[in-house]
C-alpha cells in the first residue's frame, strides 16, 4: 500500500468517510493557550460548504478503509472490490495542522473502518490523536468515531483526546441491524454509548472538585442512524431518538438518507433515490424536540406514524391542535409563542424582550424581523388578526400554509388567444407535408 | 431638536471626530442636514460646517455614552461606527440623542425606526464578520501566514483577534481590499497593529503552499456526495461574493 501517494490516499479515504453526517465542531469553548495551535467555538464554526450544500468543517476522513466486516448498507464492506489505503500518523497529523493553520478547517473527524479487529483499530486512531494532541501541539476540535465492539479501556482513552465522541447505531431497530450488520449488535453499540455517557457525567463531577481535572469527551456524544434501508416508521424513529436523547444524554442525533451504493437482496434498489424530504421532516422533528418544548408522542401519534410530506411537523401539530390559537403577541407566555409556526426561537426572544418597552402590532412584528406568511394565521396583535382568512376551518389553514399550496404551484405564463391557434394535427400534417 | 439646522457637517472620518460632530449637534441644539467627508466634494447648496477633531471633547462623548445611556449603547456606537450603512453618522447621532434623553431603555426599543435601521445594520456587520471568520483563507508565505478580504463592512476590527487568539503560535498579516486597512500580528512579543495601506503585495505561492492548497481543492471535491448536489442551498449558506477570496475556487 506504500506505493499511494497522499493525493491518492486523501481521496479514497474521504470518499469512504464521506457518506457520514456529523460534521459539527460545537459543544465546547476552549480559549486559545500559548504555544498551541487553535481554539474551539462552542457554537462551532462552518468553513466552506460542498456543492451537496452540506457544511465543511472538520476534516473529514476515515484512518483506513480495509475493513473486516461485511455491512450490507456500506461502500467499505469486505466484500466489495474498492481501492484500500490507511493513513499513517504522521500524514495524518501533517494534513490537520497544514489544513488547520489557513483556516480551512475547525479540527479532526477520524473514524475508520475495522481493520482486523475493533482494538487494534482503536490502537490505530489513539496513536495518531496522540500524536496530534501532544507532539504536534493542536489545540483545536477533534470528533472521534468510538468503534463497537473495542475494549472499554481503549474508548476511555481515545475519550481523553477527543472533544465530541460518536457511536453510530446505524439502523433504527435491531431487527434491522441483525439483517443488515450481521457483526454488529445493539448490545455492542449500546454498551460504548453508555461507557462515555457514565464517563461524562464523572467527568463533571470532577471539574467541579479539580479545576485542571482532565477533560473526557466535553462536546458530548452523538450517534447517527440510516433512513430508508430499512422499513421502519417515521414514529418507530422519532421515538428512538427521543429515547436516545433521554437515556445517553446525547447532544445530537444525526440522520443521513439512504444513498443506494451497493447492490444488495436486502437493501432497496440502486436506482432509488434517497429519501431527502422524510430526512428533512426527522431533522424538522429532532429540532422541536430539542428546542421547542416538543414531546415526540405530540408530533407524531399512532393515527399517524409517518410525517405530513406537505405541512413540516410544527405547522402540522398547530393546524390539528387549533384549540390553542390564536395567540395573543403581547401577553402569549414563551412557551406558547415557541409553538407558533413561523416563529422560531430567535423570533420569540425579540418579541419577549420587545413587549416589555410597548405594546406589539404586526408592524413591529415585522421591524423584528418576525415573517408573518405562516404566523399571522394563528397569531393576534391587542385583539386584531392579520389572517387574509377565516380561521375556524382548519383545512383552510392547512391549505394555506402547505409546502405545495396554490401559492407554490407553477402556473404557465398567459397567453394571448387565437382562433388559429395550431394544434397537434396541425403540426403533423406539416411534417407530412399536406399543408 | 426636532427641525433640523440648515447645515451639513464634514468630519475627517475618524471616530473621534464623529463624537466631536455628535456633541457639535448637541451643543446646538440642532440636527445637521447630513454628515460628510472632509475630502468629499461638494454636492450640497446647504451651508457647510468643518467640525475640528478634538481629542479631549471626543473622550468626553465617549465617557458620557456609557454613564448617560449604558456600556451596550456605547459598544452599538463603536460597532455601528463600522457599518457600511447609508447616513451612517446622522442615524448614529439620532440614536445617541435618543439614547440622552431615554437612557438605556434605548437599546431595546427595537420597533423605533432609528434604533431598527441601527440594529438592522449591527446584524449585518456581525454576520459580515462571521462569514469572514468561516471563510477567510490563509496562505503560508514563509514566516507568516497572510488574508486577503474584501468585506463591505469594516468587520477587520471584529475578526483579528478571533485569529489572533487562534494563530497565536505564528505571524499574520490581514489586509482589507475594500477599506485599505491592514492588520499584523507578531507571535513574538504578541504585538498587534492596524495599518493604512493602498494595496499589499503578497509573494508567489511557494511548493509546499501549492501542494497544500492542491489536497485541499481534492478535499473539498471528494467530500460531496454526488446523488445530492444541491447548487441552491450551498449558495445560500456560502454566499457567491466571498468565493473569490476563498482557496477551494480559485483554480
Amino acid at each position: 500500500m506504500s506505493e499511494l501517494d497522499i493525493f491518492k490516499k486523501l481521496e479514497i479515504l474521504t470518499d469512504a468517510a464521506k457518506y457520514d453526517v456529523a460534521c459539527t465542531s460545537s459543544g465546547v469553548d476552549r480559549p486559545g493557550m500559548e504555544g498551541k495551535l487553535g481554539t474551539a467555538a462552542k457554537a462551532g464554526i462552518c468553513h466552506s460548504f460542498a456543492a451537496d450544500g452540506r457544511c465543511i468543517s472538520l476534516l473529514k476522513v476515515l484512518m483506513s478503509n480495509d475493513c473486516a466486516f461485511d455491512c450490507t448498507y456500506c461502500v467499505n464492506r469486505r466484500s466489495t472490490d474498492c481501492r484500500r489505503a490507511s493513513f499513517t500518523p504522521e500524514e495524518l497529523c501533517e494534513l490537520t495542522m497544514q489544513f488547520y493553520r489557513r483556516n480551512y478547517i475547525e479540527g479532526l473527524f477520524l473514524s475508520s473502518a475495522v481493520v482486523k479487529n475493533p482494538d487494534y483499530t482503536c490502537e490505530l486512531m489513539l496513536s495518531a490523536v496522540k500524536m496530534l494532541r501532544d507532539d504536534c501541539g493542536f489545540w483545536g476540535y477533534v470528533h472521534i468515531k468510538a468503534i463497537p465492539g473495542a475494549s472499554p479501556r481503549l474508548t476511555e482513552q481515545l475519550g481523553r483526546y477527543a472533544d465530541r465522541m460518536s457511536v453510530n447505531i446505524e439502523l433504527p431497530s435491531q431487527q434491522s441491524l441483525k439483517l443488515l450488520a450481521p457483526q454488529k449488535s445493539k448490545e455492542k453499540i449500546l454498551t460504548p454509548m453508555a461507557q462515555i455517557r457514565d464517563g461524562i457525567a464523572q467527568n463533571s463531577r470532577e471539574i467541579v472538585k479539580y479545576k485542571a481535572a482532565p477533560r473526557f469527551v466535553p462536546a458530548g456524544q452523538s450517534t447517527q442512524m440510516i433512513i430508508g434501508a430499512s422499513p421502519e416508521s417515521d414514529r418507530q424513529i422519532l421515538d428512538l431518538t427521543e429515547a436516545l436523547y433521554k437515556k445517553y444524554s446525547l447532544k445530537r442525533v444525526f440522520f443521513s438518507a439512504y444513498m443506494p451504493v451497493v447492490s444488495d437482496r436486502a437493501l432497496p434498489a440502486i436506482d432509488t433515490p434517497p429519501p431527502l424530504l422524510r430526512e428533512h421532516r426527522l431533522y424538522q422533528a429532532d429540532w422541536l424536540l430539542r428546542f421547542y418544548g416538543f414531546t415526540a408522542g405530540e408530533i407524531l401519534d399512532e393515527e399517524h406514524p409517518d410525517f405530513n410530506p406537505l405541512l413540516d411537523p410544527k405547522c402540522n401539530w398547530a393546524v390539528n391542535h387549533m384549540e390553542h390559537f390564536p395567540v395573543e403577541i403581547n401577553t402569549a407566555p414563551y412557551e406558547m409563542l415557541l409553538r407558533v409556526p413561523g416563529i422560531g426561537v430567535k423570533s420569540a426572544m425579540r418579541i419577549r424582550s420587545a413587549r416589555r418597552q410597548c405594546r406589539l402590532d404586526f408592524d413591529g412584528l415585522k421591524k423584528l424581523g418576525v415573517v408573518l406568511k405562516r404566523a399571522r394565521y394563528f397569531i393576534v396583535c391587542s385583539g386584531k388578526s392579520a389572517s387574509p382568512l377565516p380561521t375556524d376551518n382548519p383545512a383552510v389553514i392547512a391549505g394555506a400554509i402547505s409546502e405545495r399550496g396554490l401559492g407554490q404551484r407553477k402556473v404557465d405564463p398567459p397567453e394571448q388567444l387565437s382562433f388559429f391557434a395550431p394544434v397537434r394535427e396541425d403540426g403533423v400534417k406539416c411534417l407530412t407535408g399536406q399543408i | 431638536m426636532s427641525d433640523g439646522a440648515n447645515i451639513v457637517y464634514r468630519y475627517d472620518g475618524t471616530y473621534q471626530g464623529f463624537l466631536c460632530c455628535v456633541a457639535q449637534c448637541f451643543f446646538d441644539k440642532k440636527l445637521p442636514q447630513g454628515v460628510q467627508l472632509l475630502d468629499e466634494p461638494q454636492g450640497t447648496l446647504f451651508g457647510i460646517k468643518a467640525v475640528d477633531t478634538d481629542e479631549r471633547l471626543a473622550a468626553r462623548v465617549e465617557r458620557s455614552l456609557s454613564v448617560r445611556i449604558s456600556p451596550l449603547a456605547q459598544d452599538m456606537v463603536r460597532k455601528g461606527f463600522l457599518c457600511c450603512m447609508e447616513d451612517k453618522e446622522l442615524r448614529l447621532i439620532r440614536f445617541i440623542l435618543k439614547g440622552y434623553r431615554n437612557g438605556a431603555r434605548v437599546t431595546k426599543l427595537s420597533v423605533d425606526p432609528d434604533v431598527h435601521a441601527i440594529d438592522k445594520a449591527l446584524l449585518y456587520l456581525k454576520n459580515e464578520a462571521h462569514y469572514h471568520v468561516e471563510f477567510m483563507r490563509f496562505a503560508d508565505c514563509g514566516g507568516f501566514l497572510a488574508s486577503m478580504i474584501t468585506p463591505n463592512n469594516m468587520v477587520l476590527p471584529l475578526v483579528a483577534p478571533h485569529f489572533c487568539e487562534r494563530f497565536n503560535t505564528g505571524n499574520l498579516v490581514i489586509f482589507d481590499k475594500t477599506h485599505g486597512m491592514g492588520f499584523v500580528y507578531q507571535s513574538a512579543g504578541r504585538k498587534r497593529e492596524f495599518f493604512q495601506a493602498d494595496s499589499l503585495d503578497l509573494p508567489e505561492p511557494s511548493e509546499e503552499e501549492t501542494h497544500f492548497q492542491e489536497l485541499w481543492r481534492l478535499f473539498y471535491d471528494t467530500i460531496a456526495v454526488e446523488g445530492r448536489i444541491n447548487p441552491a442551498l450551498r449558495r445560500g449558506n456560502m454566499p457567491i461574493r466571498y468565493w473569490q477570496n476563498m482557496t477551494e475556487f480559485q483554480r
